[in-house]
């Protein structure tokens, strides 16, 4: 069979990603947010249970270390922060093992970028006038949810009090999962499974919907408060067009010895689970303890925007070379 | 037989899934924001012929299927079973369920080349050629002349199909069909 060398996109594809690339840099470079390139490379990864990061081995000047690809740029901005840096920006190379599909790739840009002084409302809006101005034409207007609400309206359950079976019974019924595999499953699991299968597909539809108050164990990296209803929520949010998610947005963690808890409660899951531990960032820990400045961040998947805005099918479409193919 | 894991999953990858063997026909990596992935999988039951979708959590495994398919002749029917041998000049013989035939019994012809798909050594289905000719055993006269005009008749051909032919085909003719539309091509 001959070896097929060509590449994933085509080359009108890629003027057109280079248009677009053109277009982010002064979207920023016009609102006075830096531009900064940090590491792939970190001597920390991401803990979260649900990625699986790459890692290798490098000589270094303390001899053979583990060095982690990160997951998103995220550890190596908020120490720019901290050390004084402003709102900053990057388009980053970001790597996320095992994840290959219409709309992923193990290895993949990420637009990620941080608003000291920023509330979250301040982020969404400005993330919704980004995503606007990169579409080649109106999207429809940028519609909020709140997590629970959305539950009621599609599935007609709660997901802080909806009990347990109930939930699995609905998962296996909607998220076509085997009742036996959902047994041992808990809330998360039947909760991800709807949201993925059921929800998200129906948002985004000629509107830009964003989505808030995220249960509070899915908090991550974001900051937690209590809702209207006085339910514990994440405060962070997600952006969702044609059903795609295109980004996610926190009100950033700015307690260094709750992150370090969180970071220690996913290793800890991961040993429960079998997976293999991340070497905790203790320079992001540092730099956390030093002080960073309260505001919001957001990570967006620049290569699906671009998919989206041409309308192409597969997100290999707009890369110059998938992994598969790399 | 070796487990799979849903990274593994490949269109026509055989797999057992509630007790029967299944071939994947897709498989698509769903994730949310944050949380759990799961790969959304379009399987194609291999007893029953039909497709249905599947959810299951990445990383969880199913059991691979003893699934093989094998180039087969058809040699005869007893009554009770139909007997195929293989092409690869062992002479070996299976004999095949009337229920594993499905629909292909009605495009059965002697010394033509099937697809038989055998499952721990059991034959399961039978898939015909694209195309066989047949000859036609019962059909209303030909109308002479009549090569053009549109229009149609019921056929019956050698095999026991029944299909729509033009007006001009007469009995005795062997024709050329399309075994998965049941479509008239040609005259042979």
């Amino acid at each position: 069979m001959a070896i097929d060398w060509q590449p994933s996109a085509s080359l009108e594809t890629l003027h057109e990603r280079a248009r677009l690339m053109a277009k982010v840099r002064a979207f920023f470079a016009q609102r006075d947010v830096l531009e900064v390139e940090t590491p792939v490379l970190g001597q920390g990864g991401s803990t979260d249970v649900h990625l699986v990061s790459l890692h290798t081995l490098a000589r270094t000047d303390k001899g053979q270390r583990r060095l982690w690809l990160q997951t998103s740029p995220e550890f190596h901005m908020k120490r720019l922060l901290a050390a004084g840096s402003g709102p900053i920006f990057q388009l980053a190379r970001s790597f996320r093992d095992g994840e290959i599909g219409a709309r992923h790739n193990i290895e993949f840009t990420m637009l990620e970028w941080y608003r000291p002084q920023f509330s979250l409302d301040q982020l969404i809006d400005e993330t919704a006038t980004l995503i606007m101005s990169l579409l080649p034409s109106f999207p429809g207007p940028l519609v909020h949810y709140r997590y629970r609400e959305l539950f009621h309206t599609h599935l007609e359950v709660d997901p802080f009090t909806t009990s347990l079976d109930k939930l699995r019974s609905l998962a296996a019924e909607r998220g076509q999962m085997s009742v036996k595999a959902l047994a041992s499953e808990g809330r998360e699991t039947c909760l991800d499974l709807l949201m993925s299968m059921v929800i998200e597909p129906q948002l985004g539809k000629a509107e830009l919907s964003v989505v808030v108050d995220y249960p509070a164990n899915q908090a991550a990296l974001a900051r937690r408060h209590q809702d209207v209803d006085g339910e514990w929520v994440a405060s962070r949010f997600e952006l969702y067009l044609n059903g795609i998610e295109l980004a996610n947005g926190y009100d950033e963690l700015t307690d260094a010895a709750e992150q370090r808890e969180r970071f220690a409660a996913d290793n800890a899951e991961r040993r429960r689970l079998g997976l293999p531990e991340v070497d905790v960032d203790e320079r992001l820990l540092a730099a956390l303890e030093h002080g960073i400045p309260d505001g919001a961040g957001v990570a967006l998947g620049i290569d699906r925007l671009i998919q989206l805005s041409l309308g192409k099918a597969r997100l290999e479409d707009v890369l110059t070379f998938s992994t598969p193919n790399c | 037989m070796a487990n799979y894991s849903t990274n593994e999953f490949k269109a026509g990858l055989k797999v057992m899934l509630d007790g029967d063997p299944c071939s994947i026909v897709e498989n698509e990596l769903v994730k949310p924001g944050k949380g759990q992935a799961f790969n959304r999988v379009k399987l194609r039951n291999l007893m029953t012929g039909r497709v249905g979708e599947k959810t299951f959590k990445s990383g969880d495994s199913l059991e691979g299927a003893d699934v093989m398919d094998l180039e087969m002749e058809y040699l005869y029917n007893d009554g009770d079973m139909w007997h195929f041998m293989k092409t690869d000049g062992s002479f070996e013989q299976y004999a095949v369920e009337k229920k594993a035939l499905g629909d292909s019994i009605k495009w059965l012809k002697e010394q033509v080349p099937y697809i038989i798909t055998l499952w721990n050594d059991k034959a399961i289905s039978v898939t015909p050629p694209n195309f066989i000719e047949l000859e036609v055993v019962e059909t209303d006269p030909g109308l002479k002349g009549d090569t053009a005009q549109g229009g149609s008749k019921p056929a019956t051909l050698s095999s026991g199909a029944v299909v729509r032919v033009p007006l001009f085909i007469n009995q005795g003719e062997v024709l050329k069909i399309d075994t998965r539309s049941g479509d008239y091509v040609s005259r042979a």
